[in-house]
């Protein structure tokens, strides 16, 4: 029965195909994957259909391997820390790697379930997570097929460049679901209109995100962990060299790209985005802005966790991760930027009576390198421990996770455990902040902000120290100098001239 | 009463557009500075900076000008008289006393008003021009090897000249009405003719 059902599937499919004009027509490649007899087969399953792709494209999964999308591991040249998702501590979900099997459906990867996993293993490789073409891939679906198996083959059959939808499975929905990380990254990007984005435009410039995160040897261009506020001094070429990185506006702006040359010499100090993404979440999704993860653990009578919404639907209370607060339409905060970012990681302690800062930027108004750069500002509080003064690691999945035992003491004893950091069997909630850089979401160009939203006492940047921003800043002193001093000669004008007028009409009435 | 020719054609046509000039640079100069709200900042900016090129060129012309036709010599201090126009203006004036100072083709200004002018050419404008024209090439600051200059401190001198520059306007216009009548002063910048007291015979 299932042969006769999936060659039903199959006609409907090749009647697709032929109805509509190939892939490999559409995007202008000189290769249709649908001719290729590797491909013509039954795949039963997701290394499968890697080893078919290895056996053209010989070097892909060795370039895979030396990539953050699979290492999940990335010393920070500047700085020499360790990051990487396997290292890092946010304050959304906290940490990965305590909760790797759940957390690896992000990962181009099959099978990542623990400490087990072979970096080394070629069919490992997920492809298609990145290069599927027809919308039907899902690595949830992979991994616990319902009684629809997913259809492998055509997927290999229709493989192409990457898209705003295969990068968006998962940076879209960063965070443990849609919209929450990063707010200028949310699903309405994966069809946004020009107002949204310029230059992802589905009916205008339509750019995928490789178009400005360019992968030469499947090296992903660009992000946060080395991140570059201004460009390299000119314009540049995807993948030409490392350095010069093609996802900054100037690799295709140049460094002067504005018809006035007054606005130009801002460039100095300001990043573009700061002017050219007057708002982010301005897309069909609120961003989460608050986690408060000390409020997590409440049951309902029955004893069960709940959740509860706000009039738009969005949760605002979860029992296994606590409170939310969600923001659109958000002003971002503005800070001096230099591209170095300092995170707070497992280890390091701090004063937990203070807001702590998981990732610092680092940058100054003296520091040619800085620009003042919007960044959408995540708080919330989260687990540490308090004897140690560290951050925590938590297991939440699984059957030993929070989210099923709701105890916080074996939930951070296993994460801590899992990352081979010491716990000291006592822990507290620290409130946190962490900085998320703003380059999505580029308004028209007749959207940017314009001079009084920083040339005024109480701009948006009424909080950047180190520079004199005229119609900002002025000198008290001088200021009160100058009314004292034009209000006397005012006065003194006045008497003279009523003196006179006085005197002439005495003057007048004595004749 | 005797009429005398004083401003001479390119003398009235520099004064007025100089100060339209200045008045528009005040009120915009003002308003960048955060003072108050007028045309919005981005239009003020433009007519300030534009404004600034048109003063700048008329200063050349003027600077020309007073060069070749020895006018700059108008300007030259003098203590002559001096005291007796200050007496003048604290007294003389309510009791119409006669003016000390009689003006002439070769000598238009009365000493306080040389005085004044001279502060203000020398003084007052010049630390506008140089302070505006750094504050609007700040970003060629590092080519020209004046990296070290910041830009606060200029802006701050240029304010300070800005404020001096009003009272500078006020005065000025206040006495624009204080000639032997009213609007004697006036009409000689405008129509180049100032009426004078026939001179006795001595
Ligand atoms: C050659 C002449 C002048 C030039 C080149 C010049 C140029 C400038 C520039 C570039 C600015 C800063 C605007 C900006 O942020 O881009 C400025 C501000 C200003 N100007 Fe001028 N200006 C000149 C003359 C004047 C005059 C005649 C006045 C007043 C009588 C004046 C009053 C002001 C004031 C009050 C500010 C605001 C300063 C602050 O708050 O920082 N300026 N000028």
């Amino acid at each position: 029965m299932t042969i006769v059902k999936q060659s039903f599937w199959t006609t409907i499919a090749i009647a697709v195909v032929v109805a509509a004009p190939s892939l490999a027509m559409a995007i202008g490649s000189t290769a249709d994957h649908g001719k290729f007899e590797a491909l013509d087969q039954q795949f039963a399953s997701g290394p499968e259909v890697t080893r078919a792709c290895l056996t053209c494209h010989t070097e892909a999964a060795k370039q895979i391997h030396g990539t953050k999308h699979w290492t999940w591991d990335f010393v920070n040249p500047k700085t020499g820390q360790r990051l990487g998702k396997k290292n890092v501590i946010n304050n959304f979900c906290v940490s990965a790697t305590p909760n790797i099997a759940e957390c690896s459906s992000c990962h181009v990867g099959y099978g990542w379930k623990d400490d087990t996993f072979d970096f080394s293993s070629e069919e490992n490789v997920d492809c298609l997570v990145c290069h599927d073409t027809t919308g039907t891939y899902s690595k949830k679906a992979l991994r616990t097929p319902g009684k629809r198996k997913p259809n492998l083959k055509k997927m290999a059959q229709s493989v192409g460049p990457t898209s705003r939808a295969t990068c968006g499975a998962c940076h879209l929905s960063g965070g443990g679901g849609d919209a929450v990380k990063h707010g200028d990254l949310d699903p309405s990007v994966e069809h946004p209109d020009v107002f949204l984005d310029v230059h992802m435009d589905a009916d205008g410039l339509d750019f995928t995100c490789s178009d400005c995160h360019g992968a030469k040897s499947h090296k992903v261009e660009g992000g946060r962990y080395d991140a570059k506020p201004h460009g390299n001094g000119g314009m540049t070429k995807h993948g030409k060299d490392e350095e010069h990185s093609h996802a900054t506006c100037q690799s295709c702006h140049g460094d002067a790209p504005m018809k006035d040359e007054k606005l130009n010499e801002h460039t100095d100090k300001i990043a573009c985005q700061t002017c050219h993404i007057p708002e982010y979440s301005r897309g069909d999704y609120p961003t989460k802005t608050w986690w408060d993860w000390s409020t997590a653990g409440t049951l309902d009578v029955d004893g069960k966790p709940f959740v509860a919404k706000d009039d738009w639907g969005w949760e605002v209370y979860n029992s296994k991760k606590g409170d939310f607060r969600w923001q659109r339409n958000v002003v971002p905060d503005y800070v001096w930027f230099n591209g170095t970012i300092r995170y707070t990681l497992l280890g390091d302690t701090f004063d937990p009576a203070k807001v702590l800062s998981v990732n610092a930027l680092d940058g100054g108004p003296d520091d040619p390198d800085s620009r003042i750069y919007p960044v959408k500002v995540m708080r919330g509080k989260q687990p540490y421990d308090a004897v140690n003064k560290t951050l925590t690691a938590v297991q939440t999945t699984g059957k030993d996770g929070y989210w099923t035992t709701f105890d916080w003491d074996t939930a951070i004893d296993r994460g801590m455990t899992s990352v081979g950091a010491p716990y000291s069997g006592r822990y507290g909630f620290v409130e946190t902040e962490m900085k998320w850089l703003i380059t999505h979401m580029v308004a028209p160009a007749d959207e940017a902000l314009g001079c009084p939203s920083c040339h005024a006492k109480d701009g948006r940047l009424a909080a950047i120290e180190g520079v004199y921003i005229p119609g900002r800043d002025s000198n008290r002193l001088l200021d009160l100098a100058g009314y004292v001093l034009v209000l006397l000669t005012l006065a003194g004008v006045a008497l003279h001239g009523a003196l006179r007028v006085v005197f002439a009409l005495r003057r007048r009435s004595r004749t | 009463m005797q009429r005398i020719y004083i401003f001479k054609r390119f003398e009235r046509f520099w004064h007025w557009s100089q100060a339209l000039l200045i008045a528009l640079m005040a009120l915009t100069g003002f308003e960048i500075h955060g003072t108050y709200k007028l045309l919005g900042f981005e239009d003020a900016i433009t007519v300030h900076t534009t404004s600034a090129w048109v003063l700048i060129g008329l200063w050349v012309f003027a600077i020309f000008w007073h060069l070749t036709t020895g006018e700059w010599r108008q300007y030259i201090p003098t203590t002559e008289k001096l005291l007796a126009m200050v007496r003048y203006y604290v007294t003389g004036i309510f009791t119409n006393a006669p003016h000390p100072f009689r003006v002439t083709g070769l000598s238009k200004h009365n000493p306080l008003q040389r005085l004044a002018y001279l502060v203000f050419k020398l003084v007052i404008a010049p630390t506008l021009w140089i302070t505006g024209l750094l504050y609007l090439y700040y970003n060629a600051w590092e080519a020209w090897g004046l990296g070290d200059l910041d830009l606060e401190t200029v802006a701050l001198i240029h304010t300070a000249a800005a404020i001096l520059m009003v009272v500078f306007f006020v005065g000025h216009v206040y006495m624009a009405f204080s000639g032997q009548t009213p609007l004697a002063h006036l009409k000689a910048m405008i129509t180049g003719w100032e009426e004078v007291e026939e001179e006795k015979e001595a």
